[in-house]
């Protein structure tokens, strides 16, 4: 990277191009900092995954668990990894609000008349929700060892990979979102409330879907949560070469892609 | 520096509505100068400098900033200006010196040289107490220091300043712009500032470009504004009831005089140096015996300027809310 430097006040600095790569790390890590010096969001993040953990999960295996033909440390098998995907939807769909924030202060306004290419904007603030989640999942799986559940090492390195990419992706399209309804923000969580629930349900997290009606099963075909969340349970189970985990990292790179596009051509296009 | 020719902007609000925010605006500002644009809200002058800053894209017309043309060439626009928009620049969750450093190796500088810029920059400006402060923190007049800071972090040739001063207490702006005017005279910058604080127009600026319904309808310095649009007037009052239509002719008899009017007991005009003809007329009146109680020389205001351009008050105008859209809100 070039560098420039300044002697004194009344010297001009000359502009230099910095790469693009360097311009989504200084993004990432700005984005990083608060984090990073007040972990607390990270710890708030996890309030609603745990409760799922310690009020659903023995209703799960008391019911569902029982009727599927697994109970005890088998349904933290079947629970836990489709809690990481919660985490992770909940965590990164509501992150296009703090870009709101940074839109009604100026913030956001301040850095789009830096040379800070636009695209960069949104992919560093989007690989920022990398850190968060992986901490988030490990945490809780951490929390569910002593309960029985079991994580196969590489599996689980190559879950939270797989989180990783589909957080990017989910909070690309949270952003984008942000950005659209910057005219109406109450808009941004209407759409996300409207969105959440139909893919969360859709994918099989918390109940299966085996037992749903056939409408039910074809609509989770469409779900890229449902995918996600078989291919955590075949990761952490260690069944590294299942299909489920091919499909799972199609439909997390899919929603990476096609996030990270939405988002950077909602970016370019909002200061046409 | 600026050179723009027939700039337009227009926002399509709905199917069947479409805003003219900026038409056709001709503006050349040369280095070094401190052009203040002003006009009431909903004038254009902030949708000008956001074009300007490759903010918004032009409608039409074109528009070269330091010698680059702002639709061809944005990225390079951006890396030759400073700029401090009306909101809060710094992130309100970072820290006021994380942001400055951040903010100078946006511009290419490596870490070391940053951290250094910064320290001077939080110097400067006096913010030096509250590098580790969260922005959330700092009080309004703070957050705008640190905000000029951010601007003139890769110390630019260019610097525009988009209202730096609204919603600061008087004692804020003088100490706002003290600063500014230091680091001006330090860097040697041009600045485009907008305004609708007439008296910040009228101190800081060297050049007053009025702006109104998207069109400029002045351009001169402000006293050169005062002088030919508006021009000084007296105020005089009469000592003795009914004697006001006799002072009336006096003063109508001046050279230079006009729009001579009587209100009551009082008699009001424009005189072309209301310092040389307010002696002047106390001696007239007083040997043709209609001694006056009271002989005022007032000096004409950008308002009156304004007043004479578009025969409206602008301080009335400046708070009235319109409903020409921001860039923010606009299609």
């Amino acid at each position: 990277m070039s560098t420039v430097t300044v002697d004194g006040p009344a010297r001009t600095v000359t502009p230099v191009r910095r790469s693009w790569f360097s311009d989504v790390g200084l993004v990432m890590s700005r984005e990083l900092r608060p984090v990073v010096r007040e972990p607390f969001s990270v710890v708030f993040g996890l309030i609603q995954p745990l409760v799922f953990l310690g009020l659903f999960g023995p209703l799960l295996a008391g019911s569902v668990g029982a009727a599927g033909g697994f109970s005890g440390a088998e349904v933290w098998q079947w629970f836990v990894p489709a809690i990481l995907v919660m985490t992770t939807l909940f965590g990164t769909s509501t992150t296009g609000s703090n870009l709101q924030f940074e839109m009604q202060t100026g913030a956001h306004e301040r850095l789009l008349v830096t040379p800070l290419s636009r695209s960069s904007q949104l992919v560093g603030r989007s690989l920022k929700e990398i850190v968060p989640l992986v901490a988030q999942a490990v945490i809780v799986v951490l929390v569910m060892l002593p309960f029985g559940f079991r994580a196969d090492p590489v599996g689980a390195v190559l879950g939270l990979a797989m989180l990783a990419v589909l957080g990017v992706g989910l909070g690309s399209l949270s952003y984008a979102l942000a950005i659209a309804v910057r005219k109406q923000e109450w808009m941004f969580w209407v759409v996300q409330q409207t969105v959440l629930f139909p893919l969360l349900i859709l994918s099989g997290m918390l109940l299966p879907l085996e037992t749903g009606p056939q409408w039910m099963k074809v609509a989770s075909a469409f779900d890229p949560l449902r995918w996600v969340v078989e291919a955590e349970r075949a990761l952490f189970a260690g069944d590294l070469t299942s299909g489920a985990v091919a499909a799972g990292w199609l439909a997390a790179v899919l929603t990476a892609v096609v996030g990270l596009a939405v988002g950077v051509r909602t970016l370019l296009r909002s200061t046409d | 520096m600026i050179q723009t020719r027939g700039l337009t902007k227009d926002f399509v609000v709905s199917s069947t509505e479409t805003v003219h925010a900026v038409r056709g605006i001709d503006l050349d500002i040369a280095p070094g100068e401190l052009v203040a644009v002003l006009g009431p809200n909903g004038a254009g002058k902030s949708t000008t400098m956001r074009m300007l800053t490759t903010l918004v894209r032009p409608t039409s017309g074109t528009a070269t900033v330091a010698g680059v043309d702002v639709v061809a060439d944005p990225a390079t626009v951006r890396r030759h200006i400073g700029y401090v928009g009306q909101g809060n620049g710094a992130g309100h969750q970072q820290r006021a010196a994380d942001e400055l450093t951040m903010q100078g190796q946006v511009y290419g500088l490596d870490r070391i040289s940053a951290r250094r810029r910064t320290g001077e920059l939080l110097d400067a400006l006096d913010l030096t107490a509250l590098a580790r402060r969260k922005v959330s923190d700092l009080s309004g007049g703070q957050r705008r220091r640190l905000d000029v800071a951010l601007g003139l972090v890769h110390a630019p040739r260019l610097l525009f300043l988009d209202e730096p001063t609204t919603g600061l207490d008087p004692h804020n702006r003088a100490n706002l712009w003290e600063h500014i005017a230091r680091l001006r005279a330090e860097h040697d910058m041009t600045i485009v500032l907008t305004t609708h604080y007439l008296d910040e127009a009228d101190t800081m600026a060297e050049r007053v470009v009025v702006v109104d319904h998207g069109q400029v309808i002045a351009d001169d310095t402000a006293d050169g504004l005062k002088r030919t649009l508006a021009g000084d007037r007296v105020v005089l009052t009469v000592a003795v009831p009914g004697t006001a239509g006799q002072v009336a002719s006096i003063v109508g008899s001046l050279r230079g005089a006009r729009d001579v009017t009587v209100t009551g007991d009082r008699v009001d005009a424009r005189v072309a140096d209301a310092g040389a003809a307010v002696p002047e007329l106390v001696l007239a009146a007083s040997a043709t015996g209609t001694p006056l109680l009271e002989a005022l020389a007032v000096r004409p205001t950008l308002d009156d300027v304004f007043l004479a351009l578009t025969g409206r008050r602008l301080r009335d105008e400046g708070s009235r809310v319109t409903d020409i859209p921001t860039e923010e809100t606009a299609a």
